[in-house]
């Protein structure tokens, strides 16, 4: 009879041990995500910020123009500086001053979007790959939305079925029968 | 002559015990009349087993077989896979109908995946289109499949992919008079493309459209033939049977089980996947927590597709 709970105990050990290196204390699994998607050249921040004075004024932005005219998230509440850290320009912060790294920007938006952070946790949001019961990747939320206007943008369908009587029976050479119109979209 | 006056004068003819045992040799003959090797495999498959009645070797010597015959008819080599379902997984599919945004790039990656005929063409998924605020679930008549605009999701209306819903009680299964299409265990419904005579009952019985039929010889181009195939799932059809979809069963079986194509390419990620049994699964959280219901669940097909809102 004493020996169960112990067994229990060896068991949970052995098994956490397991399943840690897949779940860490903050609920997030580390499976994990792509590196984040950067316009080519501009990370790290610190290459042009260094040294720069942090200015927290509203203002039109000269160098990050293409920002300042698609900017549409809180945009009346927020500006650069409440988001980027304005010490450590290669770092996110959060609302109470936690630096956040680019890796981890879910720690950012999960500040505001907690019903979202808590299904992307569970695997419900975003998208995954990999496998159902074993190794999965998933996205960083900047993967899908741009986090300066952050509406998932519009796509072009693929083409419709033929309807009924647009299909003809016909012999095809190997040359002539169609392609699939998916391509290379992965 | 004389045979037709017999036959006018509805005499029964008379066979002697030679002749009877003459013609019987003969007609025995003449069915073994291609004996090349070439057409061997004709008789072999015209003789071939049920699936489920054959054992590990009969199944080798088939897939054997098979391999053969789509190499030469596709010129590529493929891989036939008889992967059996793992004990303890019972899978089931969710699909976010506040995200999907209609781009139908799951039909195509599914087209791609499971190799259905480009030429006639079938679509296992159809994406259909309703607009928002008119009565829907029951009159699925009322929607669009063939929208094609510029850019989706159009102004005020929302989408809804439809495919084989997997029924723990199909209709299909029972309406299917040669057994050629069933449940297996861990939930997924098949068809042995070499038991379906074609007869469509099936598809009358399925209360979702799921299934597809190939009347005309299912057309591929070689380079686009997925060769990672499953004997009850992708491998190439021929022309009069039907198919449908099966969860992908060459990606999902198996220990490193991976996701079906069209949930790895839905850009909004509304496809969601995994095994019922497993209460940590990504499907059971969306069970358990969000707002979900099943195609026609009063028909008591009892649906394994679970469509929800996670908004």
């Amino acid at each position: 009879m004493y020996m169960r709970p112990i067994l229990i105990l060896a068991f949970l050990v052995v098994t956490g041990g397991f399943f840690g290196s897949a779940i860490a204390d903050d609920g997030i699994p580390r499976f994990f995500v792509p590196p984040p998607p950067f316009s080519e050249g501009i990370f790290p921040c610190s290459q042009c910020h260094e040294g720069m004075p942090a200015n927290h004024e509203r203002r039109e932005l000269s160098f990050h123009s293409e920002i300042d005219e698609s900017f549409n998230h809180a945009k009346e509440q927020r500006w650069c500086l409440d988001c980027h850290n304005a010490n450590d320009r290669d770092k996110l912060r959060s609302v109470s001053g936690q630096l956040i790294t680019f890796e981890e920007s879910y720690f950012l938006c999960g500040q505001c979007h907690g019903t979202i952070f808590r299904d992307w946790k569970a695997g419900v949001h975003g998208k995954r790959t990999g496998e159902w019961n074993g190794k999965r990747t998933y996205r960083l939320c900047v993967h899908c939305h741009n986090p300066h206007s952050p509406r998932f943008k519009p796509l072009k369908p693929l083409p419709p079925p033929l309807k009924p009587n647009e299909i003809q029976h016909r012999k095809l050479n190997d040359d002539e029968i169609p392609l699939n119109p998916i391509g290379d979209i992965r | 002559m004389e045979m037709n006056n017999k036959r006018k004068n509805c005499r029964p003819r008379k066979i002697s015990r030679r002749g009877f045992i003459q013609g019987t040799a003969l007609g025995l003959a003449s069915l073994a009349i291609p004996v090349g090797s070439a057409d061997a495999s004709v008789w072999e498959a015209f003789f071939q087993k049920h699936f489920r009645e054959m054992n590990d070797d009969e199944k080798k010597a088939v897939i054997k077989r098979m391999e053969k015959e789509y190499s030469e008819r596709y010129g590529r080599d493929l891989t036939i896979k008889t992967t059996n379902a793992e004990p303890g997984v019972l899978f089931g599919y969710g699909l976010d109908l506040s995200r999907c945004i209609g781009c139908r790039r799951c039909v195509y990656a599914c087209v791609r995946e499971n190799n259905q005929s480009r030429d006639p063409q079938i679509h296992w998924i159809s994406v259909l289109e309703f607009e928002k605020g008119e009565k829907w679930i029951n009159d699925l008549e009322g929607s669009d499949k063939y929208y094609n605009p510029d850019e989706v999701p159009e102004d005020g209306f929302f989408y809804m992919p439809v495919q084989c819903q997997q029924c723990e009680n199909p209709p299909c299964v029972r309406a299917c008079p040669t057994q050629a299409t069933w449940k297996e265990p861990d939930g997924i419904v098949v068809i042995d493309y070499n038991w379906c005579i074609g007869c469509r009952y099936c598809m009358a019985a399925c209360p979702y459209g799921a299934r597809r039929f190939n009347w005309g010889h299912p057309r591929i181009a070689r380079s686009e033939l997925n060769t990672e195939t499953h004997y009850l799932g992708n491998r190439p059809r021929s022309v009069g049977v039907v198919e449908k979809c099966t969860f992908c069963i060459q990606r999902t079986r198996g220990e490193n089980g991976r996701y079906p194509a069209c949930v790895e390419i839905c850009p909004v990620g509304a496809r969601k996947f995994g095994n019922l049994l497993d209460p940590d699964s990504e499907i059971r959280y969306i069970i358990e927590n969000k707002r979900v219901f099943r195609l026609k669940e009063d028909l008591n097909t009892f649906p394994k597709f679970y469509y929800f809102f996670a908004t």
